[in-house]
Order: C-alpha cells, then sequence, then structure tokens
C-alpha cells in the first residue's frame, strides 16, 4: 500500500453519484444548430477561418489556435456553417461571445483522419498535433494540453498524475468513462507519460467508485508501463490538481508556481482519453461526456457534441415539471445557467436540473461568529472568517495579504458556514474588483505616458518649425536689405513665425475638403453653420451672462 | 448567486442549542445541591436578555424574526445566571443580564462583533460594583445551618425578606475558594483547611459535581464539534502547570492542580466562557495562547489578587488580545513557504 | 531645580539633533504631492475638470486651486481617494464639470471619414491613427473616452460607444443581502 497524505479540512456533502452512475454512455444527440464559442479554453480565443456559406467536413478545423497559448475549434459533425456571430455562453454572466454556427447536414461525413506514430515523432510535432487537435484539459481548468505537456529540460516532470477522483457529488461523467473506456484511457497515458518522459504514473480515483478503479486496474495491468491505480479516500476536493498531487506524493504545489515546480503533471482522465483520440486515431475532440442529473426522470451520462445546444441534450433526460433551473458543473463549483439556450462546451462536465425541493434556497445569511469551521475546512489552509471581512469592507490589499488568490473556490467554506455567509461570492467579487483594478491602473499608466509622449513631441516640432521659419525669413531679409537690419529683422521675423503658428493652431479649419461629391460638401456647410450658429449662440449666451 | 448551491444543515441557532443543552446537566446538579433557587435566576436572566435583545434589534433595525431566535441572548444569559450566586437578588440579575447585551454585545456591534465575552463584561461590572451580594452564596444543602423553602427563596430573591428567624449568615457561605485564602491568611496549612467540612476530594461539597458536569457538558461540545479542544486543553493545562508547580514547591500554602480545576468557575470557564468563539482567536496557535493565558491569569487573580475567582478577569483580559494573536499566529497558506522558518534559515 | 532645567534643556538638545541627523541621514525620497494625485485621476485626459489635462489638475488641486470634485471620468470613487490622500472632506462630484458617463470609446464612421486629421490633433494620447486625405481610424485599447476628437470632425463621423460588458472582463457583484426586517 502507498502511503497516502492529508490535504486540511474538506467536507463529505451528500454524493447523489448513483442517480446517474452505471447507467451507461449513451450518445448525445445530432440536432439540427450547433453553436460553437471560439473561446472555450484558457487563453487566446481561436480564429474563426471559416465563412457563412462553407461546407465542413466532420473533424475539420474551423477555428485557428492563436498565440502559444490556445486551442483549436472543430466542427463537429459535417454541415454548412451558417453564422459566426456573438451567440450567449455557459457562463453566470450569460453574455455572449463570438460562436460559430453550423447547421449539420445529418450525414455525418469525416474529414480525411491521420493519426500520428508519437514513439517516432518529434515531440514538439505531436505537441502542434494536440494543438491543432483542440486538446484541453476536460477537468474544468480548459487549459491547453500541448502546452502543459511540453516537458522541458529532461527529467523535469518524474511524475505523471491521473484524476480520475470526480469528488464533486451528482458528477459521474470521469466515472462513466473509467468504467468503458479504460483501455483508451491507458492509451492516452502512455502518450502523455512518453512526451513528459516521466517515470512514474499514478491513477487517483475516489473510494466511491470501486468499479471504475477495478476497470482501471484492469486496463493498467495490460499496459506495458508501469502504472499505478491508487484508490483514495472520497472527500471534497480531492479532485483538486493540487489536492490530489498531495494526498498521493505528500507535495505541496507552490503558491506562486506550477506542479511542475514540485515535478508532477497532473491530467483529467477524459483528457487522457481525448489525448488517445487525438494522436492515435486522428480524431480531434468533438464531444465530451456530459451527466446530465438532477431534478430529471432519466440522468444519464451523455456523449454530447460540443456546441449542442442545451434544450436538445437536456430533453433526452426528461426533466422533471418543477424544474426551476440549471447548474453547469457540480453544486459546489457550478454556476446557475442565466438561461438554457447555450452549447455544451469542452469546459462543461455537468448538468444538474433544479427544482425547489432538490435544492433549497440559501437559509438568510447571518453575521459571522468566527466559530473557524470555515478555516478548519478550508483546504488551502485560508481563514475565510477573516478574508470575507477584507472583502466585505473593499480592503482588497488586505485580502491579497491574506493569500486571497490561493482561494480554490472550492466552496467548502460556504458549505460549513452556519452563518450561512456567501464567502465564495466575496471572494469571487474581491478577486475580480482586483482584477480590475489592476487592468484600470495599467491603461491609465499607458494613457499618461502616451499623453506625456505627445506633449513632448508636440513642444519640440513647435520649436522645430519656428526654427526653420525663422531661418528662411533670415535668408530672405539677408538678400532683401543687406547685412544692416539682418539680427533685427531675425527676431521680427522669428517672432512672426510663432504669431502665425499660434493663429494657425487657434483656429480650426476643415481641410482636404477640395475634392469632394457635393453631397458630402453641403453636409460641411450644413454642419459649418450649425457650428457657427452654436459659437454665436455661446458668445451671446457669455455676454448676457456678464450682463447679469 | 454564487456557488456553492448546498450548506450544511446547520446554524447560529444549532450550534447555540447545543450550548445549552451542554449546560443541562450542570444546572441538575446545581438545583440537587444548592437548591432549585438557580432555576429562577437562569429563568430571570433569559427573560431579561430577551427583552433587551428584542429593544436593541429593534433599534438597530435588524430582523427580529432571525436574530431574536438565534439563541446567543440566551447563552450569555445562562452564563451569567451560573456565575452569580444563587439566592442572588433580582436586580442584580436583571442589571448584570441588561448590561450584558445592551452595553457589551449590542454597543459593540452585536452577534459576532462583540469585543468582550458579554457574560463576563456582565458578571464583572456587578462585582465592582455591588461585591456584597456578589459574594453571598448559597451554601451546600448538605452543610447549610438552616433550609429554605422555595416560596422562601423567592421571597428572598425578590423582596429580600428572610424568614423572622433566620439569618444571612445561617443559608450562605463563603465559597470553597474564598474559605481557602481566608484560611491561609489566617496561617492554617493547606492541609489543615482541606479536612473542613466545606470540601470534598475535588474541590467544594456540592460545586466539585457542579464542575464535573461543566466537564461533562464540554466533552459533548468537543465531541459536537461546537468547540475545538484548543482552548479548554490550554486553559486547563496552564492552569494545573501553574498550580502543580508552586504546589510542588510549597504544598502548604498553595492548592493542589486538581483543587483549581475543580473549583470556582475553572470548568464552566474553560469549556463555556473562553470557548465563545465570537471573543476568542479564531486560528488554532491563537487558541492556544488564548486559553494559556486565561489559565494563568486565572491562577494569579485566585492566589494573589483581591477577587474571589479569576476566570471573569482572566477572559476579559485575554480578549483584548485576541486580535493581536490573531494577526500573529496566521497558519501557513497551502503551498507557502512557513514565514518563519525561511526567515531565519541559509539559502 | 536648575540643575534639572539644565538637564531638560541638555537632553532636549542632545535628542533633537539625533532627530534631525536621523531625518537628513535616514531620508526617504518620498512621491511629491502631484504625481501621488496624478496617480489617482483617471489619465482621461478629457479636460472636463477646465485644466488642460490630468497632470494640470493635479498641480492645481496640490496648488490648492482647484477642487477635489472636478473630475467625472474618476467619479465618486476618485474624489474619495483624493479626500483621503489629501485629508480632506468628501464631497460630491461638481455638477458644472459633466457627469460621469459609462466608459466609452471613440469610433469613427469610417465611410464618412474624409481624412481631414482633425481629430489625430485633437486627441491627447494619440490614439488616432491616419494620414491627410486617407481614413482614420481609432486605437480602442489606448483610447481613454475624452471624447475630445468630436467636435472638431467637420463631418460628425465620431461617435461615443460604450464599452460593454465582456465575458473576460465580467465580474462577480458582492453579495447583497441586509440583517434587516424582510419586507
Amino acid at each position: 500500500m502507498r502511503p497516502l497524505f492529508r490535504f486540511n479540512g474538506g467536507i463529505h456533502p451528500p454524493q447523489h453519484k448513483s442517480e446517474s452512475a452505471g447507467q451507461g454512455i449513451v450518445p448525445g444527440p445530432l440536432p439540427k444548430r450547433l453553436v460553437l464559442p471560439l473561446h472555450q479554453h484558457i487563453g487566446a480565443p481561436a480564429k474563426a477561418i471559416v465563412k457563412p456559406g462553407d461546407r465542413v467536413l466532420k473533424g475539420q478545423m474551423i477555428g485557428q489556435p492563436q498565440g502559444p497559448i490556445s486551442a483549436a475549434v472543430h466542427a463537429p459533425t459535417s454541415g454548412t456553417i451558417h453564422a459566426v456571430g456573438l451567440h450567449a455562453l455557459p457562463h453566470p454572466s450569460g453574455l455572449q461571445d463570438l460562436c460559430i454556427e453550423l447547421w449539420p447536414d445529418q450525414e455525418d461525413r469525416w474529414i480525411d483522419r491521420q493519426p500520428i506514430e508519437y514513439r517516432e515523432k518529434d515531440p514538439t510535432r505531436v505537441l502542434d498535433h494536440l494543438r491543432s487537435a483542440g486538446v484541453v484539459g476536460l477537468g474544468g481548468a480548459v487549459f491547453p494540453s500541448a502546452v502543459k505537456l511540453n516537458p522541458g529540460p529532461p527529467g523535469r516532470v518524474p511524475t505523471l498524475i491521473i484524476n480520475g477522483a470526480e469528488c464533486e457529488p451528482w458528477i459521474t461523467c470521469d466515472d462513466a468513462l473509467m468504467r468503458e473506456r479504460s483501455g483508451e484511457i491507458v492509451e492516452g497515458i502512455l502518450i502523455m507519460r512518453h512526451l513528459l518522459d516521466a517515470q512514474e504514473i499514478l491513477i487517483g480515483i475516489e473510494d466511491n467508485k470501486p468499479e471504475a478503479a477495478a476497470a482501471m486496474r484492469r486496463a493498467a495491468a495490460a499496459s506495458p508501463f508501469p502504472m499505478e491505480v491508487v484508490v483514495v479516500p472520497t472527500v471534497y476536493p480531492t479532485g483538486g490538481a493540487k489536492q490530489l498531487t498531495q494526498i498521493l506524493t505528500g507535495k505541496e504545489a507552490p503558491s506562486s508556481g506550477r506542479s511542475s515546480d514540485i515535478g508532477v503533471a497532473c491530467f483529467n482522465v477524459a483528457t487522457a482519453y481525448t489525448v488517445h483520440r487525438a494522436v492515435n486515431h486522428g480524431e480531434p475532440v468533438l464531444s465530451r461526456v456530459v451527466t446530465v442529473t438532477g431534478n430529471v426522470r432519466q440522468a444519464r451520462n451523455f456523449d454530447a457534441l460540443i456546441g449542442t445546444l442545451l434544450p436538445d441534450l437536456v430533453a433526452l433526460a426528461q426533466p422533471k415539471d418543477d424544474t426551476d433551473g440549471f447548474i453547469m458543473g457540480g453544486p459546489l463549483m457550478g454556476h446557475r445557467l442565466p438561461a438554457l439556450d447555450v452549447p455544451v462546451v469542452k469546459a462543461m462536465n455537468c448538468l444538474i436540473a433544479t427544482s425547489p425541493a432538490l435544492f433549497k434556497p440559501a437559509p438568510r445569511p447571518m453575521p459571522c461568529i468566527r466559530c473557524g469551521r470555515c478555516a478548519a475546512a478550508c483546504p488551502v489552509k485560508l481563514q475565510p472568517q477573516d478574508l470575507h471581512w477584507f472583502a466585505k469592507a473593499s480592503n482588497f490589499g488586505k485580502a491579497q495579504e491574506y493569500a486571497l488568490f490561493d482561494c480554490i473556490e472550492c466552496g467548502c467554506c460556504s458549505y460549513v458556514c452556519p452563518s450561512h455567509i456567501p464567502l465564495v461570492q466575496y471572494f469571487r467579487h474581491a478577486k475580480g474588483e482586483i482584477w480590475a483594478r489592476e487592468r484600470e491602473k495599467k491603461a491609465a499608466d499607458t494613457a499618461r505616458e502616451r499623453h506625456t509622449f505627445r506633449e513632448d513631441r508636440l513642444e519640440r516640432e513647435k520649436k522645430e518649425r519656428a526654427e526653420r521659419l525663422a531661418q528662411k525669413a533670415a535668408a530672405a531679409t539677408a538678400q532683401a536689405a543687406g547685412d544692416g537690419a539682418a539680427a533685427q529683422s531675425k527676431e521680427d521675423a522669428l517672432r512672426a513665425a510663432i504669431e502665425r503658428a499660434k493663429a494657425k493652431k487657434a483656429e480650426i479649419v476643415p481641410r482636404n475638403t477640395e475634392n469632394l461629391p457635393p453631397s458630402t460638401l453641403s453636409e460641411i456647410e450644413k454642419i459649418e453653420a450649425r457650428r457657427a450658429q452654436l459659437r454665436e449662440a455661446a458668445a451671446t449666451k457669455s455676454l448676457d451672462q456678464k450682463e447679469d | 448567486m454564487s456557488s456553492p448551491y448546498i450548506t450544511q444543515p446547520t446554524s447560529v441557532n444549532a450550534l447555540m442549542l447545543r450550548v445549552l443543552g451542554a449546560l443541562v446537566p450542570a444546572i441538575g446538579a446545581y438545583v440537587y445541591f444548592f437548591g432549585p433557587a438557580i432555576l429562577v435566576s437562569l429563568l430571570l436572566a433569559s427573560v431579561t436578555a430577551l427583552l433587551c435583545e428584542a429593544a436593541m434589534l429593534k433599534v438597530r433595525h435588524y430582523a427580529a424574526d432571525a436574530f431574536l431566535v438565534d439563541g446567543s441572548a440566551i447563552v450569555t444569559a445562562w452564563l451569567l445566571a451560573l456565575s452569580m450566586p444563587p439566592l442572588a437578588p433580582w436586580w442584580l440579575v436583571v442589571v448584570g443580564t441588561a448590561f450584558a447585551i445592551v452595553v457589551a454585545k449590542h454597543l459593540y456591534g452585536g452577534l459576532g462583533s462583540n469585543l468582550f465575552n458579554p457574560a463576563m463584561v456582565g458578571y464583572a461590572v456587578m462585582i465592582v460594583s455591588f461585591p456584597v451580594p456578589m459574594t453571598h452564596w448559597a451554601a451546600p444543602e448538605t452543610l447549610a445551618a438552616a433550609h429554605l423553602s422555595f416560596a422562601q427563596d423567592l421571597r428572598y430573591m425578590f423582596a429580600g425578606v428572610l424568614p423572622d428567624h433566620l439569618k444571612l449568615d445561617a443559608v450562605t457561605m463563603a465559597t470553597p475558594l474564598d474559605t481557602l485564602r481566608t484560611q491561609l491568611k489566617l496561617s492554617h496549612t493547606l492541609s489543615e483547611i482541606r479536612r473542613l467540612p466545606i470540601f470534598g476530594t475535588l474541590g467544594g461539597i456540592g460545586s466539585q459535581t457542579v464542575a464535573l458536569m461543566y466537564l461533562l457538558g464540554g466533552l459533548y461540545l468537543l465531541f459536537q464539534r461546537v468547540i475545538t479542544w484548543h482552548i479548554p486543553v490550554a486553559m486547563a493545562g496552564a492552569l494545573a502547570l501553574v498550580a502543580g508547580t508552586l504546589h510542588g514547591i510549597d504544598a502548604d500554602h498553595y492548592a493542589s492542580p486538581g483543587f483549581e480545576l475543580f473549583t470556582g468557575g475553572a470548568m464552566i470557564g474553560a469549556f463555556f466562557i473562553a470557548t465563545d468563539p465570537v471573543t476568542a482567536p479564531t486560528t488554532p496557535k491563537g487558541k492556544l495562547w488564548f486559553g494559556a493565558g486565561i489559565g494563568v491569569l486565572t491562577y494569579c487573580i485566585r492566589t494573589f489578587g483581591g477577587y474571589p475567582d479569576g476566570v471573569a478577569f482572566g477572559v476579559l483580559l485575554m480578549n483584548m488580545t485576541v486580535p493581536l494573536l490573531d494577526a500573529y499566529t496566521q497558519p501557513r497558506v497551502f503551498g507557502h513557504a512557513e514565514k518563519e522558518t525561511t526567515r531565519g534559515k541559509p539559502q | 531645580m536648575l540643575a534639572a532645567l539644565w538637564v531638560m534643556a541638555g537632553l532636549a538638545v542632545v535628542l533633537g539633533a539625533v532627530l534631525g541627523f536621523a531625518a537628513v541621514r535616514f531620508h526617504v525620497e518620498d512621491n511629491p504631492l502631484v504625481e501621488k494625485i496624478d496617480a489617482i485621476l483617471p489619465q482621461t485626459q478629457c479636460g472636463q475638470c477646465g485644466f488642460p489635462g490630468c497632470r494640470p489638475y493635479a498641480e492645481a488641486i496640490a496648488s490648492g486651486a482647484a477642487d477635489i470634485n472636478q473630475c467625472p471620468p474618476g467619479g465618486e470613487p476618485g474624489i474619495r481617494k483624493l479626500a483621503e490622500l489629501l485629508g480632506k472632506e468628501f464631497k460630491p462630484l461638481n455638477a458644472e464639470h459633466g457627469a460621469p458617463k459609462p466608459k466609452s470609446v471613440a469610433l469613427i464612421d469610417e465611410q464618412v471619414c474624409i481624412g481631414c486629421t482633425l481629430c489625430a490633433q485633437a486627441c491627447p494620447v494619440d490614439a488616432i491613427v491616419g494620414a491627410a486625405k486617407q481614413m482614420h481610424t481609432v486605437i480602442v485599447s489606448e483610447c481613454t473616452g475624452c471624447e475630445l476628437c468630436v467636435a472638431p470632425c467637420p463631418v460628425d463621423c465620431i461617435h461615443m460607444v460604450p464599452i460593454g460588458e465582456e465575458i473576460g472582463t465580467w465580474k462577480w457583484d458582492p453579495p447583497d443581502y441586509s440583517y434587516g426586517p424582510t419586507a
């Protein structure tokens, strides 16, 4: 037995896994419309490389990655591009972002798939392949996997951790994937190991998923490279990458750095699966397993196409009549969807239909009594009771000092709070506010710099012009009047030049108005007349005021 | 609303109810040894606390339906009533409770914001203002020269009238701690003093059983995770350590650690008063310092000071240090270097 | 008595000398007041305060020639910060200088633009590019929303477009609840 470590606190909320677990993965719908957001990952959004009317095949790239941290977007089925425009995303704000709308032709015709032999290829070519296959972390962070799989100096990442913990209530998509596709997950793990040149592979699974652990054990036993399936105690949030790393290795990823700083890379099981599909089958990320559960008659795990609009998907699970909303993700870290007309994205692992009976309205918040249960439950050992005061008082500097940005927003503190204070919302608000202030400050600094530069430029130009004019004038007078009064007239000319420059600056005159069509000219005249009137009005007004 | 969308089925109210429940065995022992008068004090304090709370909530525009039933006022009332002498006159209880709720709690910001433990503020104000009635403790029924009926109890508490043939001395006597102090001043040795009928094996007759019941209730709170072990252990430990050291040096003049722990307010203080979360530190290390501070102060005030017991002043003095303790005992955050160790270590 | 006086006087002289020496020796270069005020101002350079730019306004505040409530883009939060810095009482924005507006950027209608360069000359942060007789455009990321380019345009082709909320910059509201009675 491998010695296991513990993180601080954690909680044991009701599991609600049995509703959807063990029902198998059911194919999702092939709807009439698919909406594919161009920004489904951390980093720069992909750039649309199709236009309305284009015919695309299943697996064809329609959004190209931009910049070093980005991921591609593909057509999940064959069809016609209907539009490239704004559409609401599954985001707590309900705001819109750039999406590609695809109308499937229902033929589901594949593009020519090109698997690659990863053992023989240069690692950078495999990474490029993953990047253009749109592979991102499917555990929720949606960070481009190609960036994380970049090994750096040899031996930097000796330990590869595969995260099958799935600790949040209701969610069973990873469980289902591990039960049914353990062999393919192991194939993906082998590719990742090869890229990172890791020496040790640990697969962490919570002990509430014995079937998944057994399936993974069987698959791991058949693997050419040894990998260990480690069953860990069920406690939320074991599935956090840093928490699972701590449980399995006892190491803490530094607050300011990454897991790779302590020689660990952590990937979700579903990510391993997509790596395998992309490399060994040439299939980009076109679908993902989504748990649809909660207040529904048929809770299931659907293999849903990315871009499927949620009403199409949810209908298959048959929501009950008293359903009053949907949560994307789990009940602890997910968020309520302001509207259901949003697409499945790579980050969507679960959809929970809610009803007032299943998710009771939050009890009324009471003042903090400093009981310290939040601190006891916090997996990163923060002091939420202090942080919430700082956030509430907009004392953001102090909040940062108390390590606000180490908060992983797991929700343990809010869950255990006897006063029912929405602690996590305070922390989310404070983080957003700090980021906004940083942005504002940066913008102000840029504006100040540019303004100063402009002032200097104007000053310099003025001086240069004046000098030039003075030289010309001096030369002219010198020729005309001889040497006698040259010095005097030079000074005069200088003064005159400055006067002219000033006058020119004071008078704003429309320019480049010669070669215009008559309609525009007449428009300009009208505008000028209006301006003159305004000027007059202003002048009389100020006169009136003076008379008063 | 942001996630999480589920919460543990717990509340301030539930925590306070458990504290009240944990006090019940001790109250039972109290009634058994000192008569039912304490029940009247408890009722009187509770009613006063609720009335004051309601009035203050109204003045401060707080929702009475949520805050009046949160149980915190009753906890303050019970702790104060249990700290006062049984048979305390009604006005003593009422004024003490009113001061605790109105001044110590609400004028400092109400639930969650008060710096000082309200019950202990009420107690301290009363003992400073009315030292005489605050030290008339009912004698245990087995030792008292005369017994009062419950009706006579009430008459004394509300009208200050004792039955004609009785004097106050017949029904009250000095507390074990007071007895110890006076006897020591009379140059008796500890072993002589401990043979007096007021003392039992642990502390005073009757009060030692009450203290044991507080311990029992405290263990229930620990088991229920309403409180953590840090403050009670640190306070009892520090008290026992200081007492043990001095007792070891001079057993004739300094009481044993067991005696110190089971007399006076040590047990109720360690498990019920010092653990009030609002006025205690929140960090584990801070709690240890806080408890230890109270233990040492309690011992010092008891042994070298002029007041009958030191718990209340120990708690109040340590309440003042809470913001400082919290600030200087922040635990290391996950993924951060240990501040103290990294600073001193060579690279 | 006299000895005591001497001792006290001597002590005062010695301590004063030590303090004076420390003040010179360990002098910490502090930002001048103008810099601190300028750091609070939003750098819109719009001139609504009555001064030609943020820095002149900062200088005027520092010298006492201007009040702290003349900056509409900075709004109330800005006034609060200035009040705190200068130890003054907070006062609401002076309406003579305009009202705070949602942050906007200028947008040139490129169909109408005649390339006169007047807007580019008016822009305080050089955020408009375009040569004479050629269409101009605003560098949105550099635009401070000062509106100074709007008036000079001879064909009225510049409009202020409020910056809407975007997913990337969206932020959670703080929790909204009170301890008061439910209505």
